[in-house]
């Protein structure tokens, strides 16, 4: 789960790590009275949106004033904003963070997250901050320095030590970059987050050390935990059929075809859509409906994949193992009378009860084409498409 | 032989819940022998036949039991993989699924240096064909063989092993390792047990995007293996960004991805499956001769 920069500045504010000062606004005459209050002599109007790139797209802009604060903050707030994260639809913006400007002596970077390779927690610094870590990375290596915490030991001053002095910190600033690392990782801790990225980290003019930029994400597994972060989440930020798809718990991820797919089980529903495309087809989403799949169950995620109005014929594909085809069958069954379905339908069952599951469907009298492989159903959805689109 | 549970594995289930008895019924009709169950506070009862325990040692310790599977739900389910090492068990089987990852890499961390053997979370368990099921694979798909199957998903371990029982062809032990960020038992480690298992002649090896475990067990492969290996990676067609259901299949600031795991794997000389549905194919073309 992903929140946004004035969210994550608060919660790292919490957390003894340094800050600029800001305010949240929601219409220009907010953005003003904020930037007055905050009192400097610049301060930055910031687009709040679940994305990165906001510079460059236009949605980061300083003002001198309170007034030109409330000017800027009326071109942001309401604009589409496009950047390389937030697809080609764009994001609407409709919160801006007004913030104190910084005298900015350096631009460093400073991440914490998982390294799944190593089993161990890593912290990553750079002493070019203020880029993608990706592209650094690439082009020069030798500036990124990472770190392996132990899970079992966690975070020990030393780290702190090595990561400050080797970004080029004096030692007045390493003792404060101890404090900030040490906030910063009880947070990724204590509130499960999956990735803490400061991005810049700056040192000021005067020597303090702000995150100026915060993205945190956090492990959904976590969030049953995790009340107040829970709160956080900004249901505008979230494809609208995978928020519903997860309330139902169902993984569904929107693709641009249009056949639509349902299938137990991670793994296959990603083979699925492979086997699909090979076979010259186009899948309109990712579908796992899980080990608890039952009737009711498959009568809502045909509801979620029929939302979909490029959806042109559906395939069913289960292996049961510890999902049973019947109960499987009969909330096709049910679906397909209940909803109304009016697309062809492939449905291949296999494993747990696959017999009695394919029965129902023979004596449901539905007109649906079953399958007994994965090639042979893929073969038949793909034929259904096309003839359903006429093409 | 087999690795990982045999005929003489004997199981305790840990979390005894609907979905807990439910497979402890099925492992025990297929043959496997399940000793007893650990719910705490219900120690001296018993459920289905089974006797009922308030901790793993004291069932260990009464039953002989060298084995768990672990059906916990997830706020408890580190809690009780710490607890099967604690009482030295050999294996402990996670199949609870929603972890979250922290726990996890503390568990693992904690895991180093004790005996037991960790598979999962997250995964359907392991079957030895006709000796020992432990977990929720569909085990009527398997038969006797000599190919082994390792597998980060559930159901397409399925798909695997139904392709290769229609082609004749049986399993020595099939696998699923999980689909978690953190396992307890990697590809490598399992690569490792099939080389040394006489009965295992080849090796089917089911991947899918995220992380780079399929990168490191080219590595294994190409380094260490004297037995041939086919493989299929799902996801090839997933978009960046994603998660694609499971917490460990996301492909992140370009890594990740099928195409570079599928080269790596060409590169040690695995034979890859392009489609899902050619898995037994693949496999029986590279090995002929092993149907029986």
């Amino acid at each position: 789960m992903n929140i946004h920069e004035y969210q994550a500045k608060a919660l790292l504010r919490a957390y003894g790590v340094g800050v600029p000062e800001g305010k949240l606004a929601t219409t220009p005459a907010e953005a003003e009275v904020a930037a007055r209050a905050l009192d400097c002599d610049v301060v930055v109007v910031k687009a709040q949106v679940h994305a990165g790139g906001r510079g460059k797209a236009g949605g980061i802009k300083l003002a001198r004033s309170a007034a030109e604060a409330k000017k800027v903050a009326s071109e942001i707030l309401g604009m589409t904003l496009h950047s390389h994260q937030t697809g080609p639809e764009g994001k609407i913006v409709h919160k801006v963070y007004v913030e104190a400007g910084s005298d900015i002596a350096r631009e460093l970077y400073l991440a914490i997250l998982l390294d799944r390779a190593a089993e161990k927690f890593a912290l990553i610094a750079s002493t070019e901050g203020g880029m993608e870590i990706e592209e650094v990375a690439e082009r020069a290596p030798e500036k990124v320095l990472t770190v392996h915490v132990d899970p079992a030991l966690g975070l020990q001053p030393f780290h702190a030590r090595r990561i400050g002095f080797w970004l080029g910190l004096d030692p007045a600033q390493v003792k404060k970059f101890e404090v900030f690392l040490s906030g910063l990782f009880r947070l990724y801790l204590e509130r499960d987050a999956s990735l803490v990225e400061i991005n810049p980290l700056v040192v000021t003019e005067q020597g303090e050390l702000l995150a100026l930029d915060a993205k945190l994400n956090f492990d959904d597994n976590a969030l049953y935990r995790q009340a107040e972060i829970r709160d956080l989440r900004d249901p505008e930020e979230e494809d609208p059929r995978e928020r519903e798809a997860k309330e139902i718990d169902l993984a569904y991820v929107g693709l641009e075809g249009d056949i639509g797919c349902m299938v137990n089980g991670a793994g296959l529903a990603m083979a699925t859509l492979d086997m699909i495309q090979l076979s010259g087809g186009r899948p309109a989403n990712f579908l796992d409906a899980g080990g608890g799949a039952d009737k009711e169950k498959v009568k809502q995620a045909f509801k979620l994949i029929l939302r979909d109005p490029a959806v042109r014929a559906i395939l069913v594909n289960i292996f049961g193992g510890i999902v049973r085809c019947d109960l499987i069958a009969e909330g096709v069954v049910a679906a397909a009378s209940e909803l109304g379905v009016k697309v062809p339908l492939v449905v291949r069952l296999q494993g747990t009860n696959a017999r009695e599951g394919r029965e129902i469907l023979a004596k449901s009298g539905l007109n649906l084409t079953p399958a007994e492989t994965l090639a042979e159903a893929a073969e038949k959805i793909v034929t259904a498409a096309r003839a359903a689109t006429g093409s | 032989m087999a690795i990982l549970c045999d005929k003489n594995t004997r199981l305790l289930v840990q979390g005894l819940g609907k979905m807990g008895q439910f497979h402890a019924k099925l492992s025990l009709e297929y043959g496997t022998k399940v000793v007893g169950a650990v719910a705490p506070g219900k120690g001296g009862t018993v459920v289905d036949g089974l006797p009922i325990f308030n901790t793993v040692r004291e069932a260990k310790l009464r039953t002989g039991a060298n084995a768990s599977v672990i059906f916990v739900p997830p706020p408890g389910a580190a809690d009780a993989i710490l607890e099967a090492a604690d009482a030295e068990l050999d294996l402990a089987v996670c199949i609870t699924e929603g972890i979250p990852v922290i726990d996890m890499a503390r568990a693992k961390a904690a895991l180093s240096g004790t005996k037991t053997r960790l598979l999962g979370p997250n995964c359907p368990g392991v079957v030895t064909p006709d000796q020992c099921r432990i977990g929720i694979m569909p085990a009527q798909i398997t038969r006797p063989g000599p190919v082994g199957v390792v597998s980060r998903s559930g159901t397409l371990t399925y798909e695997a092993v139904d392709q290769l029982s229609r082609l004749g062809i049986g399993q020595s032990t099939c696998v699923g390792i999980g689909g978690d960020p953190v396992i307890g038992t990697t590809f490598v480690d399992t690569l490792r047990m099939f080389e040394a298992d006489p009965q295992t002649k080849a090796v089917v090896l089911i991947g899918e995007i995220g992380g780079s475990a399929e990168e490191t067990a080219a590595e294994f492969v190409k380094s260490r293996m004297t037995k041939p290996v086919v493989a299929f990676i799902a996801g090839q067609n997933a978009p960046p960004g994603k998660r694609m259901g499971h917490a460990g299949a996301i492909i992140a600031g370009g890594k990740g991805r099928a195409a570079d795991k599928i080269a790596a794997l060409e590169r040690a000389g695995v034979l890859v499956a392009r489609s899902p549905a050619n898995i037994g194919e693949t496999l029986a073309k590279r090995c002929p001769g092993l149907a029986g």
